[in-house]
């Protein structure tokens, strides 16, 4: 089986850029990392994440429309490919296989 | 009203525009300022701004860079090879040219490099030991006569419980310690002598010894011993030396419990063989041993909590507090503390301040050897200059077809940072080549730190600036000509670019000549020194520890035994080599003695042939005599003790010395020097002693001078052989003793007689080169001049007074640095030569006589030229 692995950084912001549907950008997924996760992270490892991402063939972007507080630049968007999805998931289930085998006393000690 | 600048202007955008690849730019301009905006809105415009300069910076970072494209680096690559296909081609081009400039510069270089080491050497002299900053020695002043004030390293022994219980909250470790001294080890029947101490058991801790076996808590106080590797290596070889017994001398038996890694060369305790305990040490001593023998050595660590100031100054009277109020009074203790960090560089006291000591050679060495790099660099900028006005066509023509200033000043750069890195390259292999001399000069053990991370480092930063420093004067010079005055021939390259490079030759000279005083003013300080009377025959005289009692209870017979042998003239005792001050003494008092005075002598115990064997020299009465059975209480003592005295006719005066007895004038004899040599003589009483515990256990031996050194020796050895097996021959020639007391000033002059060497080298290759340069500018007016009658004579003077106007300012300038250095070094020592004007009309003799052969070579050939063959190309 034939599988792109990547990193703990590269699966959440693959997973943020899922759920965040139409609206995935740098900033928005920087803010996303601190709000939700808690997680400070400069914005340019967000882009080099992203950037990776894409060279994987796990992201695609597409320039949307410009706005005045960004003085007049485009946003890059980013959507999860097949590809994508298929590692998402392929990771879940990994996950699930594994928890499903812990023994029942895993956790107590 | 001034425009508000955005953001977006900062500098760091331009970065980014230049430097990203252009389809990220907009996305990642885009994502800076959307947050800079909420930035604004949350930390206020200041933050905002120092955060948006530090995420931009963050995007510096590789998948956000353009990719360099073999199109796009190949032009400034293209450029550099150009650069140094053209540098290569002049290296070759104009090979006298090249040799000169590079010789001079590796010559800098190899120097500096050298001293570079040297200095880094004593610098980082102690820290292997790992708690150097917080260990130090006890050290105290004490007010002598006439209130001069003497600091001692030496302490009492009862000073370590003292710092214990009264001042402990200011150390980790106390630890009293005898020096290190030299005694002989027994394993079994094999006896070794080595240098080691009896030392507390916080030693292994204060010291950082690195435990090879045993570890440091194994040092207790009972009757254990450690090794160091090397000296495991000479009892046991590959055979386990823990818990094996030695014995020293006649101490109590002592089990190894610990072996540890040899201490460096550039430590305190170089050639610590080993410790042992020192309860064994304090055991032997007799139990009257108190608060005024100061005879041991006090070692502390400090508490991580205090400063060495606070410890120091905390303990000031921890001795007075425990002597007798008289004493107190009278020689006013005060105790500091000496940081093992100022042990090596800062170890000389004089009225109880510190002065320094070896740092002042660090500083000279360090100036010195700016100075050679520098007159290596000078002489750089010089040819280069020189140089470059040939190459002046060639700029012409550059400039013509469309180079920028900016392209030729980044060729000649390039062209000098190739010179430099060649002649770093050169140099670093010739110092490693060099360096096995150097440390027989030096005594050191250096050596090039190859895998060393900052070497490397500062080797290359050092090159790069050197090369850009020489070579930027001659690259904006060069690229400044017009190209069409260039081209057209009618360039002027006079006065104004002459000025410069003569200032800059002047200096050169300046320098040598001060380093050439200096040297031989080092060497006639020696020399001078060396002439002083000594007071003593040094030759043919040895001196032998004895330690065993079996020796010294049979004396006499021994004695007699040894002069049997054709190769002994005379064999006396001493308790002190004629070479050394051991111990010095006071509590005498005499008629007419101020009462004011704290009295202070040295005082030497002796036999009955003393005088003979040494070869004393009488001034007045007579030596010690075995007819008179009261010159038991009788005294020889040395002019500068008449003098102390206050003696008019000394002979027959009494000495009253404290319980002793009352001792009698015999004789006085010659100063004799028996400290530093730079020092005046201090007063010296010697007397018979037989009886007692005693400490007459130096045996002075003077052989006959028709003698065979080698063979006399295998005599005096086998006899001693003969009266205990035990007791190692360990003996010392005087003569060779006593030229250890010139050791380090010889080594001194050894070195700066070799950088003053360099100089002088590297300057004439600099003044070689230019003055080659100047009489191939002048080639046409010699031609012409000659033409119109110059005599060969004339043009051979003509061209040199140039060279002889830089001389004179020269000798002018490095007389007043020569004289103010020269005295400043001078004055330190009570016994010194003075200044004399014969070396400074010596050295400038010399320095115009290379001068006059170097540039004669060049200036002779062009004054003897065939006009004809000049000017025919007209």
């Amino acid at each position: 089986m034939r599988r792109t692995y990547i990193g703990e950084l590269e699966e959440i912001i693959l997973l943020l850029v899922l759920r965040m549907q139409e609206e995935a950008y740098g900033v928005a997924i920087t803010k996303e990392m601190q709000n939700q996760l808690g997680r400070k992270i400069s914005v340019s490892a967000v882009h080099a994440t992203l950037n990776r991402l894409g060279k994987k063939g796990l992201l695609s972007s597409y320039l949307g429309g410009a706005t005045a507080e960004r003085g007049g630049r485009r946003k890059r968007f980013f959507k999860v490919t097949s590809t994508g999805k298929q590692v998402l998931q392929d990771i879940q289930e990994v996950r699930e296989l594994l928890w499903s085998q812990l023994p029942p006393n895993a956790f107590s000690t | 009203m001034k425009r508000k600048t955005s953001i977006t202007d900062l500098w760091v955008n331009k970065l980014l525009q230049r430097v990203c690849k252009p389809e990220l730019l907009e996305e990642i301009e885009g994502d800076l300022l959307e947050l800079y905006q909420e930035w604004v809105k949350n930390y206020g415009p200041k933050k905002a701004k120092r955060l948006y300069l530090f995420h931009a910076i963050k995007f510096l970072r590789p998948f956000a860079l353009k990719k360099t494209s073999p199109l796009d680096s190949l032009k400034p690559n293209f450029m550099l090879q150009n650069h140094l296909k053209i540098a290569w081609r002049q290296l070759f081009r104009r090979r006298s040219h090249a040799f000169f400039n590079i010789s001079g510069l590796v010559l800098g270089i190899l120097s500096f490099i050298m001293i570079s080491l040297w200095i880094w050497d004593e610098v980082s002299f102690d820290s292997y030991h790992a708690n150097q900053s917080q260990v130090a020695r006890v050290l105290q002043n004490q007010t002598f006569d006439e209130g001069v004030v003497q600091t001692w390293r030496a302490q009492a022994l009862q000073l370590a419980p003292v710092l214990r219980n009264t001042y402990g909250n200011n150390f980790k470790y106390v630890s009293m310690a005898s020096f290190q001294n030299e005694y002989t080890l027994f394993f079994k029947e094999n006896g070794l002598k080595q240098m080691g101490m009896f030392i507390e058991t916080s030693a292994p801790y204060l010291l950082s010894l690195e435990m090879l076996h045993g570890r440091r808590e194994d040092f207790d106080g009972i009757n254990s011993i450690f090794i160091s590797e090397s000296l495991a290596k000479a009892f046991f070889g590959e055979n386990d030396p823990m818990q094996k017994i030695l014995k020293i001398e006649d101490f109590p038996e002592l089990q190894v419990k610990g072996v540890y890694q040899d201490l460096p060369h550039n430590s305190t305790f170089a050639g610590l063989q080993f410790i042992a305990s020192w309860e064994v040490y304090q055991k032997s001593l007799p139990e009257w041993v108190g608060w005024g023998n100061s005879w041991f050595q006090a070692l502390v660590q400090i508490d991580e909590h205090k400063t060495m100031e606070e410890a120091s100054l905390a303990i000031r009277d921890a001795k007075l507090d425990h002597m007798s109020k008289e004493s107190g009074e009278r020689y006013k203790p005060q105790l500091f503390l000496h940081p093992m960090t100022e042990w090596h560089l800062y170890n000389e006291f004089k009225h109880g301040k510190n002065i320094g000591g070896r740092i002042q050679y660090i500083w000279m060495f360090g100036v010195i050897g700016i100075f050679i790099l520098g007159i290596a660099g000078i002489n750089f900028v010089n040819l280069s200059t020189a140089q470059s006005e040939k190459r002046a066509k060639e700029v012409g023509i550059r400039k013509a077809i469309g180079s920028s200033k900016f392209q030729l000043i980044s060729q000649f750069l390039v062209e000098s940072l190739f010179l430099t890195t060649i002649a770093s390259v050169i140099a670093l292999l010739l110092v490693q080549i060099l360096l096995p001399i150097f440390n027989y000069i030096t005594g050191k053990e250096l050596g090039i730190p190859w895998t060393n991370y900052f070497f490397w480092l500062s080797m290359i930063g050092f090159t790069f600036f050197l090369g850009l420093l020489s070579g930027s004067y001659p690259a904006f010079y060069v690229s400044s000509f017009r190209a069409h005055r260039i081209l057209k021939g009618s360039i002027y390259v006079g006065k104004s670019s002459r000025l410069p490079r003569n200032i800059l030759v002047c200096i050169q000279f300046t320098i040598s000549l001060t380093l050439i005083i200096g040297t031989v003013f080092v060497f006639q300080q020696i020399q001078h020194v060396k002439n002083r009377p000594i007071g003593y025959e040094v030759k043919d005289l040895i001196t032998i520890p004895i330690v065993s009692g079996e020796i010294q209870d049979r004396r006499d017979v021994f004695r007699n035994d040894l002069l049997q042998s054709k190769h002994v003239q005379e064999v006396s005792w001493s308790s002190a080599p004629i070479n050394l001050t051991l111990v010095t003494n006071s509590g005498m008092t005499w008629s007419g003695k101020d009462p004011e005075l704290n009295e202070e002598f040295v005082t030497v115990k002796v036999s009955h042939e003393f005088g003979k064997t040494v070869g004393w020299q009488l001034t007045k009465g007579r030596d010690f005599s075995r007819d008179f059975a009261s010159d038991k209480l009788g005294m020889v003592i040395n002019e500068a003790a008449a003098t102390y005295l206050g003696f008019k006719e000394p002979i027959g005066k009494k000495i009253k010395w404290g319980n002793h007895g009352t001792y009698t004038i015999l004789g006085v004899v010659k100063n004799m020097i028996s400290q530093s040599p730079y020092e005046p003589a201090k007063q010296t009483l010697f007397f018979l002693e037989y009886k007692g515990p005693s400490q007459l256990n130096l045996a002075n031996i003077k052989l006959k001078p028709s003698s065979n050194p080698k063979e006399a020796l295998r005599k005096i050895e086998s006899t001693f052989q003969k009266y205990h097996k035990q007791n190692i021959f360990d003996y010392q020639f005087i003569d060779e003793a006593f030229a250890q007391k010139f050791v380090t000033e010889e080594k001194i002059g050894q070195l700066s007689s070799i950088f003053a060497i360099l100089t002088i080298l590297i300057s004439c290759m600099g003044l070689y080169g230019l003055a080659a340069w100047i009489t191939q500018y002048r080639n046409k007016e010699i031609g012409v001049r000659k033409v119109l009658g110059a005599s060969s004579l004339g043009i051979w003077i003509l061209l040199l007074r140039e060279f002889l106007l830089i001389l004179l300012i020269a000798c002018g300038g490095a007389t007043i640095l020569a004289s103010y250095f020269v005295s400043q070094w001078l004055d330190q020592f009570e016994y010194h030569t003075s200044l004399s004007i014969w070396v400074f009309v010596m050295a400038y003799l010399i320095i115009l006589g290379i001068t006059l052969t170097t540039v004669s070579y060049k200036t002779i050939r062009a004054a003897l030229q065939n006009p004809v063959k000049i000017l025919r190309t007209e």
